[in-house]
């Protein structure tokens, strides 16, 4: 028989466009290929720093977006009532004076009665200059309910987190050791990251209570009990400081163990810094056996000196680590029950930690010059590598183990070195150099500073004269001082209750916060829609929501302002933000409207431009009144943040031509970056690659390249210093004093060197009647994405059953097919459930924001996600439960605000299968009605 | 019945890394994608937005629980997840193109894909009845048969650069657990790839001779194995049990430094 003849080589496209992917958080560069001017294929860019050419299920599922039934056609204005999902469409002349009719008023009197907090959003550098232009305090991003500790511990203790803002070094790392990670941030590098050390033979550890993903791959699984990250990870220092395997060069040269501490416990500077008169804190040079500024020219810092000064003794902050980390308390032993991990274990892998690290060490013939002046010839590598994740984020002392895992990586002299873990530009970047907050209103004026910052002691909080909180979310407070992404989790709650105070509009961004992205879905629909008994009124007066979706949140908004998807739009992925950089270098990217769209839709970014103009805010009009940028395109290339420096680095015009970094802006430098696939990189020269933040050559090139204004080096905090602040003013010292209901809980969890305390719900519960935890992760294929109603994504992720562990599934009696009432002390919920043999035996878990609401996202509703699909949020409040004083007590973390999700507590019993999962909420109107019977979606002919 | 060739020149395949992959379906969007606007007529898929959505795909990503067995080493092994991407195998001895009564399926002379012409194919679903590996999907919108094309017309496609010239699911798996190439040639990535790890056919007793090959994963949790605790344990031999012997030792390291 004769075969056919085939086209081996049809036409792939007419043109490929390159822009950069936003189906989740990880920005890769995608080629988008066209036929006639339609999308016809998205694969990965092979030039592209983040991707290197692959893709992810969602990057390639983009293309469903492009025909999503789901996505917005109109400005819409409600004209039924809240949560109905009845809404007219009005014009964007109509939809932005509404606006501004709404908004204008609360400027010129009370600009805190707006609230602008804006969710999955990747421009909060614009979002974040709006708002303080406008003059509100009220402005943060979703951080706060994502992985804020993990963010804020990793600055606060090494001046750069894990997040994107960092990575092993994939290619000398020889044990890989990953805490908490489901398969998120930087999700495309890390799968990359594992395949490439894999394939050389290098080892992965995975600790987490689930074992798929990454952890399905790990060489070994480490399952342990959520919540006792930091005990583990305490007991592994404890057995390597015990051991002596630490890098004591390391700790002396580049870490404040040396730095010598007020011993008095009478002074108000007790636990504080000995400093010189220009501030720098001391260590003793064992050079002389004097005190010298810990960044000395020459100076070799002593770990075990003490210091006796003016009658107050002083001791090195590593005398502390040892008198706390050597307490038995942390051997293996002593928290192998509770983390659920045997003795054996724990010490295995911390053996296996030192022999790798100090065994396999070796050197790189890169030649560098630290800060003190020193020149070395090598550069020693340590192979062992740590990434950590949400899972012990997302904890009420989740800050506390975050800042626990740094110092594992330190003592270990792993960061920062050959075959440990690297940052990425413009990281390393020490405390000092953040902004602090600001919160100053002024009627008609822009906010006295940036919203969010890094505080330094009590006097950086967010409060107003009356010591009352200064912001909604109640972000910098004593409940929470160190709230560096801000609290959106609080934001509706306390608007509702008018603690601190009461708003006017609530205007929110890419933020499904009627439904997966809330603490107590039911409650806050409920805040949403309750009403003032007197007026009748809402008791959240307005609100304003732009989404390029029907999402859950658009019912419950009173006017929507439709944006573009992805591939319909302009975006920078800046420096100024969180940008797309390797460790190896610099890079930034753009969006740009590959198509355009076929909706009346516009850019969010673009409307806030025009809203901007309108409220005649001073960043967004011209001296003449004018609006200042046309659109969000003309701000990314012609807006300076200060002078040189604008939200692109690539190609900006210097006296002599093109340059990059400083420079002025550039009327051709998005042309430019289309015309370079959409990114621009630069690479750190070698000897500056490592020892970043004491490495005289990298700081230099961070200088040139705009990043700061002058060399920064500075040394990890062991020790933290701001936390100490918090304690001292807790112990009664200083004019801002904490209230009396905090003052126990600060001078408690604000301890300045790493410690474990049991989270917040399992000390508020009874743990024998809710003796399971409950958690939640999103699928590879839908992490982070802002479609998972994508036509493609669903048929591989449309269920989520509650997993159970054998022990729980044998107890209780379960079978294929049953249906388990799950309750916690805040609420109950009734599943489908299906058995996880390779899962902590005390912890059942399921796929996060599967289950939707009957009539949103376009979806038909008997669509199993709004069928069987659940949400565990029902169960995690916002609030701890109460303690009988009255006051409102935030399921957070005590130190940064992060929301506690992870510390649910639940119950589960068999149950008959009801119809439909419970609860079932009455379906709402979807504005863009339902998706097609069928899809065959080829463009080309 | 449809006769296929003696011997092919070339035997192409896919080389899957069961050790690597993290069951991501990067390759499973990334096929549907590409075979959607090329090769036959587009993966469909019915009721896409509704109650019981379906849609051809030719390569799906399955995940097993596999609870090892007790040995004298390890009492109690922990489960393990494994991920198994699978589509076609472009089996030597295709049971799925001998049973096709109208010659639409084939296995290719040069380079042993094994395909379907669409223009032949009359939907009686009799090569996804003959394939023990549940392989083929019939197109519910067209009425054809769909598979696996190896990306025919990716890997000879002289409109794409010479680097992408292999299947999109190999160029996008983000992990790298999925190898393309020849296997009749010895020297080939994949031959040496499957000849260093192992590398498996799937149930060979069906006696379809598939050229695809599975990576084995690594043996894991060794950690929980007691005879490593103890080849370990020198590296944790104390210093000192308490701070003030602690410091002793640090003050005589650091004099070594």
């Amino acid at each position: 028989m004769t075969q056919p003849d085939l086209n081996l080589s049809p036409k792939v496209s007419d043109e490929i466009r390159k822009t950069t992917c936003y189906m989740c958080a990880c920005r890769c560069g995608i080629d988008v290929h066209m036929k006639d001017g339609k999308v016809a294929y998205i694969e990965g860019n092979r030039d592209h720093p983040v991707n290197k050419g692959v893709l992810c299920a969602k990057g390639s599922a983009g293309i469903m977006q492009v025909n999503a039934p789901s996505r917005l056609r109109n400005p819409l204005k409600r004209v039924g009532p809240r949560g109905s999902g009845e809404f007219e469409e009005i014009s964007w002349d109509e939809a932005l004076d509404i606006a501004t009719d709404w908004l204008a008023p609360i400027r010129a009197e009370a600009p805190e009665k707006l609230a602008f907090f804006t969710g999955r959003d990747q421009s909060q550098s614009f979002t974040s200059f709006w708002a303080q232009n406008f003059g509100t305090p009220n402005y943060a991003a979703h951080g706060g309910f994502c992985s804020v500790n993990m963010a804020a511990a990793g600055i606060y203790t090494m001046g750069g987190a894990f997040w994107e803002f960092g990575q092993p070094d994939w290619d000398h790392t020889k044990l890989f050791m990953l805490f908490g990670v489901a398969e998120d941030h930087d999700s495309n590098p890390i799968k990359m990251g594992i395949g490439k050390i894999k394939a050389r033979g290098a080892r992965v550890i995975g600790v987490n209570p689930i074992r798929t993903g990454y952890n399905a791959v790990a060489d070994d699984w480490v399952g342990i009990t959520p919540g006792t990250d930091g005990l583990f990870i305490l007991s592994l220092i404890h057995e390597l400081m015990k051991a002596g395997k630490i890098d004591l060069d390391y700790l002396a040269r580049y870490t404040n163990a040396p730095v010598l501490l007020n011993g008095d416990e009478s002074s108000p500077e007790h636990g504080l810094f000995l400093r010189n008169d220009e501030g720098k804190p001391l260590v003793i040079d064992r050079r002389t056996g004097k005190p010298a500024p810990f960044d000395g020219q020459g100076v070799k810092p002593d770990l075990s000196a003490t210091y006796r000064n003016a009658g107050i003794s002083h001791r090195t902050v590593m005398q502390l680590m040892a008198e706390r980390y050597l307490d038995p308390q942390y051997a293996p032993e002593a928290v192998a029950e509770r983390c659920g991990i045997t003795a054996d274990k724990i010490r295995t892998i911390a053996a296996e930690l030192a022999r790798v690290a100090f065994d396999e060490a070796f050197e790189l013939q890169h030649e560098w010059t630290d800060f003190r002046g020193e020149t070395h010839k090598t550069m020693t590598g340590r192979p062992v590598s740590f990434h950590a994740m949400r899972g012990v984020s997302a904890h009420s002392n989740g800050f506390q183990t975050c800042r626990a895992l740094h110092v594992l990586q330190i003592i270990l002299g792993t960061v920062e070195v050959p075959g440990g873990f690297r940052f990425k530009p413009p990281y390393p970047k020490p405390v000092s150099i953040h902004p602090t907050p600001h919160c100053k209103v002024t009627p008609g004026k822009p906010l006295d500073g940036p919203h969010l910052g890094f505080v330094r002691g009590p006097e950086n909080l967010a409060l107003r004269e009356d010591g009352t909180p200064a912001r909604i979310d109640k972000a910098f407070t004593w409940e929470n001082p160190m709230s560096a992404h801000g609290l959106m989790h609080m934001v509706i709650s306390n608007a509702h209750a008018g603690d601190p105070y009461k708003i006017d509009t609530l205007f929110m961004y890419m933020a499904n916060m009627s439904w997966n992205s809330s603490m107590n879905t039911g409650g806050v629909m409920e805040m949403l829609t309750d009403t003032d008994p007197e007026t009748g009124e809402y008791v959240i007066p307005r609100i304003i929501y732009s989404d390029a979706y029907s999402s859950e949140m658009v019912a419950y908004a009173d006017l929507i302002l439709p944006d573009a998807t992805y591939l319909e739009r302009h975006d920078c992925i800046s420096l100024l933000d969180r940008p797309i950089c390797e460790a190896d270098g610099a890079a930034d990217a753009i969006r740009w409207p590959v198509i355009a769209p076929d909706r009346n839709v516009r850019g969010f970014q673009s409307v806030l431009c025009e809203l901007g103009g309108r409220l005649n805010l001073p960043g967004f009009t011209n001296s003449d009144g004018s609006q200042k940028y046309a659109d969000y395109a003309d701000y990314i290339t012609n807006h300076e943040r200060k002078p040189g420096i604008g939200p692109l680095a690539g190609w900006r015009m210097g006296e002599n031509g093109l340059t990059y970094g400083r420079g002025g802006p550039n009327e051709a430098q998005l042309d430019a970056y289309i015309k370079n696939g959409g990114f621009f990189s630069t690479h750190i020269p070698k000897g500056a690659q490592y020892y970043k933040p004491w490495n005289t050559a990298y700081q230099d090139w961070a200088v040139q390249l705009g990043l700061y204004d002058t060399p920064q080096p500075y040394i990890f905090e062991i020790y933290s210093e701001p936390m100490r602040k918090f304690q001292l003013a807790a112990e009664g010292h200083g004019e801002r004093q904490p209230p009396e209901h905090l003052r126990a809980r600060i001078k408690h969890t604000m301890d300045p060197m790493p410690f474990w305390y049991p989270a917040l719900e399992e000390a508020a519960v009874d743990n024998d009647e809710y003796p399971v935890h409950a958690l939640t992760q999103r699928p590879m294929a839908m992490y982070h994405s802002w479609g998972s109603q994508n036509a493609w994504l669903r048929q591989i992720h449309g269920h989520n059953p509650l997993y159970v562990p054998t022990k729980l599934w044998e107890a209780n009696g379960f079978a294929e097919g049953d249906w388990a009432r799950v309750s916690s002390v805040h609420g109950a919920i009734t599943v489908p459930v299906a058995h996880m043999a390779a899962l902590n035996e005390n912890t059942v878990w399921t796929w996060n924001a599967i289950g939707k609401r009957k009539g949103a996202w376009a979806l038909s509703e008997d669509a199993p996600e709004a069928t069987k699909g659940f949400l565990l949020n029902h169960l995690i409040h916002e609030l701890l439960p109460p303690k009988g004083d009255g006051l409102r007590w935030s399921n957070s973390d005590p130190i940064t605000g992060q929301a506690a999700w992870f510390d649910l507590r639940v119950k589960i019993e068999k149950t008959t299968a009801p119809a439909e999962a419970q609860p079932v909420l009455p379906p709402i109107k979807s504005p863009v009605g339902k998706g097609p019977d069928a899809l065959a979606w080829k463009v080309g002919t | 019945m449809t006769t296929l060739p003696k011997t092919t020149n070339k035997k192409l395949g896919l080389v899957i890394d069961l050790d690597t992959c993290v069951g991501c379906h990067a390759c499973v969007i990334s096929c549907k994608g590409w075979n959607t606007e090329n090769y036959g007529a587009p993966l469909s898929d019915q009721d896409p937005y509704g109650a019981e959505s379906t849609g051809t795909f030719l390569n799906r990503v399955h995940s097993y629980e596999v609870q090892p067995l007790a040995t004298s080493t390890m009492p109690h092994p922990a489960a393990q997840l494994i991920h198994f991407p699978k589509s076609c195998l472009h089996c030597e001895d295709a049971p799925c193109v001998t049973v096709c009564p109208t010659g639409a399926s084939y296995k290719r002379e040069e380079d042993g894909i094994v395909l379907v012409n669409e223009a032949d194919c009359i939907g009686c679903g009799l090569c996804a009845w003959a394939c023990p590996y549940g392989a083929r999907e019939m197109d519910a919108q067209e009425g054809v048969m769909k598979k696996c094309t190896l990306c025919v017309d990716r890997i000879y496609n002289e409109n794409l650069p010479e680097i992408d010239r292999e299947p999109a699911c190999v160029r996008t798996c983000p992990a790298g657990a999925r190898h393309f190439g020849d296997f009749a040639d010895p020297e080939s990535h994949v031959s040496r790839l499957t000849a260093e790890r192992g590398g498996m056919e799937l149930m060979p007793e069906q006696g379809t001779k598939p050229v695809n090959r599975y990576l084995p994963p690594r043996p894991k949790d060794r950690m929980d194995v007691p005879q490593l605790t103890d080849t370990l344990a020198p590296h944790l031999a104390p210093v000192a049990d308490e701070p003030k012997g602690f410091m002793n030792w640090l003050d005589k390291a650091l004099d070594r430094i």
